[in-house]
């Protein structure tokens, strides 16, 4: 075999490695060939900002784990932050996807990640704040991780959508190793050395005010009959036995304020969401109307 | 063809023997075989030089994976960037069967004693870059990284057929990219011009030194680690590129490229050595940050990777308990 053979053979268009990629990165509509019909007893407007929530949740976080690439500790954190960006981002493409087919606007995943400002975004300010340092960026994926499988689990039996069902059914599964991984680490440097036990601490605390937002209903999901309050005893006491379990202390602390009774589901951030936005949707901006 | 050097010890001459006659007849030398030392050294220096590569080459990149432009695009890229951290992980396993081990090369990477590939120390500019690198970057290493998976070292060989084949894939995005932006904006397809115009002489040069100046050639290629001169790999490089630029419609910045009849091959002109040179010293736009950001992520996980090793020395603690 002579290697201009070789050469010819791995640079030929070879269309079954395309499922070899991650998930998302190999076709451009992620919810072609799925039946998009909404249920006739379905409000649109309420579907669509549902999935504007999750939607925006998934792609805020996502961006955030994508800032540890080449920061990371270790090579094999760097391959596991990566793959699980990767699968949030892919969520969030199929929910944003879904949310402007229901609404009727037809906006695109694109649409709705580079063109709206701020104060349109729907995501808990939990995925939003800033990384800190490794022990803050775990005990930050460990809540959202453990209430979110929580939340798709219920989501992908009882959602009136069929296709936020299916999201979802696909979605718990790579969250349930979100969940593993966080916990992982929150064992190892909750029971590692006295310094690691101090930074695992100091980030549960941090986050632990942001908690409560994943369970305080907006009254759209609650008109699709689906209630994230339910989630709160059973994520508490989960989250209650994987922290003991790593030697730590559950964090006594109060939920972080609302400011006028608003938080991020009704589009009021903390300041991080703005520079956040500004990087992700830099280049976009400065080429309206471009295809990418 | 120089003769190898090897210095098998006294007792026992017939490992140089063996060795010599696996070597030549293109079977693989495995970790446990004996080897000379010279020829496990050269791999350790080149499997760890390219590990570097992968795990530096993540930054340029990684420039621009917060800011791409569409949400399938930064899924693209960041598969990719993952991708890379894979094959740094696979080669400094294939250098670990040769004896030395993780945390000592990339030691020796931040304290600049081992090299990475020179083209990571240049900047990535705008958007395009993410796809220039892809076609010329990617596919010049593809170039050079092919033959490797005949490589005479097994395990080394052996990760190079699944690198190989990523590389071929990224490149293929790459080149699937440009086509876009070529058929996009003005704005666009001059961001595509630019990127070419600042990678094609840095990817030429990614092949290494002109032959005449590759003191280290003929012995890799006695050893078959390598298959090719660094010239007859750039001269592929080339005749593989021409057409596709201009499928895609861009201008490769040599006016002496000409396509040369009796050769049956395209003519380029003299890649500017002494501008290499100068990066390859350490003067390069990026050769500091580069090492700077490796260094960072490194000194900043130090307190994690000691948690885990704590962590795990106490379950095996506990287990002995039991």
């Amino acid at each position: 075999m002579t290697d201009d053979h070789v050469y010819l053979t791995l640079a030929q268009g070879d269309h079954e490695a395309e499922a070899r990629w991650a998930y998302g990165t190999g076709f451009a509509d992620p919810l072609l060939g799925v039946d998009t019909a909404l249920a006739p007893d379905v409000d649109g407007a309420d579907l669509s900002r549902y999935c504007l929530m999750l939607g925006d949740d998934a792609l805020v976080l996502a961006q955030r784990l994508i800032e540890w690439c080449t920061h990371a500790p270790e090579l094999e954190e760097e391959v596991a932050l990566a793959n699980l960006g990767l699968d949030l981002l892919g969520q969030a493409r199929m929910l944003l996807t879904r949310a402007g087919q229901a609404d009727g606007s037809g906006r695109t995943e694109d649409d709705f990640a580079y063109w709206r400002g701020e104060h349109e975004f729907h995501n808990v300010r939990l995925v939003e704040v800033e990384n800190g340092d490794f022990a803050h960026s775990i005990a930050r994926l460990l809540l959202f991780a453990t209430a979110r499988l929580a939340l798709y689990t219920e989501v992908a039996e009882r959602a009136p959508d069929q296709v936020l069902r299916a999201v979802a059914a696909r979605g718990a599964k790579e969250l349930a190793y979100h969940q593993e991984y966080a916990a992982g680490w929150l064992l190892r440097l909750g029971d590692g050395t006295a310094y690691s036990a101090e930074r695992m601490q100091a980030g549960l605390d941090a986050v632990w005010p942001l908690l409560d937002e994943l369970f305080t209903a907006h009254e759209a999901e609650l008109r699709l009959g689906l209630d994230p309050a339910e989630l709160r005893e059973p994520v508490l006491t989960e989250l209650t036995a994987l922290i003991e379990r790593a030697t730590l202390t559950v964090p006594q602390l109060p939920p972080l304020a609302r400011v006028g009774g608003r938080a991020g589901r009704e589009g009021v951030h903390t300041e991080a969401l703005g520079r956040l936005l500004a990087e992700l949707q830099a280049v976009a901006r400065e080429h309206p109307g471009a295809t990418w | 063809m120089v003769p190898v050097q090897t210095e098998a010890p006294a007792e026992a001459p017939e490992l140089a023997e063996r060795f010599e006659a696996v070597v030549a007849a293109e079977q693989r030398i495995e970790p446990r075989d004996w080897m000379p030392e010279a020829y496990r050294a050269t791999l350790v220096r080149q499997i760890a030089q390219h590990a570097h590569s992968e795990i530096i080459g993540m930054q340029p990149e990684g420039n621009w994976l917060t800011r791409a432009p569409s949400l399938r695009r930064k899924a693209i890229l960041l598969a990719k960037a993952q991708d890379e951290a894979g094959h740094g992980l696979y080669l400094y396993a294939a250098a670990e069967t040769l004896g030395v081990d993780r945390a000592d090369l990339t030691e020796r990477l931040i304290s600049g004693r081992q090299k990475y590939s020179s083209i990571f120390n240049y900047p990535t500019l705008n958007y395009a870059d993410v796809g220039v690198i892809g076609w010329l970057v990617d596919g010049a290493a593809i170039c050079n990284q092919v033959p490797l998976c005949r490589c005479s070292y097994g395990p080394y060989a052996r990760a190079m057929v699944r690198i190989c084949k990523e590389e071929s894939f990224h490149q293929r995005q790459g080149y699937e990219l440009l086509m876009t932006l070529m058929r996009g904006t003005e704005a666009q397809r001059r961001m595509v011009q630019d990127a070419v115009d600042r990678w094609w002489w840095p990817s030429l040069m990614m092949f290494g030194p002109s032959d005449g100046d590759s003191p280290n050639t003929a012995r890799s290629m006695a050893w078959r680690i390598k298959r090719h001169t660094n010239d007859e790999l750039r001269q592929r490089f080339v005749d593989m590129t021409v057409p596709q630029a201009e499928h895609l419609g861009v201008t490769l910045p040599d006016p002496e490229l000409r396509w040369n009849e009796e050769r049956g091959s395209w003519d380029f002109g003299e890649p500017d050595w002494t501008e290499l040179q100068q990066v390859i010293k350490g003067n390069g736009p990026c050769n500091t940050q580069r090492i700077s950001v490796r260094k960072a992520a490194h000194e900043n996980g130090a307190w994690v990777r000691e948690a885990a090793a704590e962590y795990a020395r106490k379950q095996k603690e506990r287990e002995h308990d039991v």
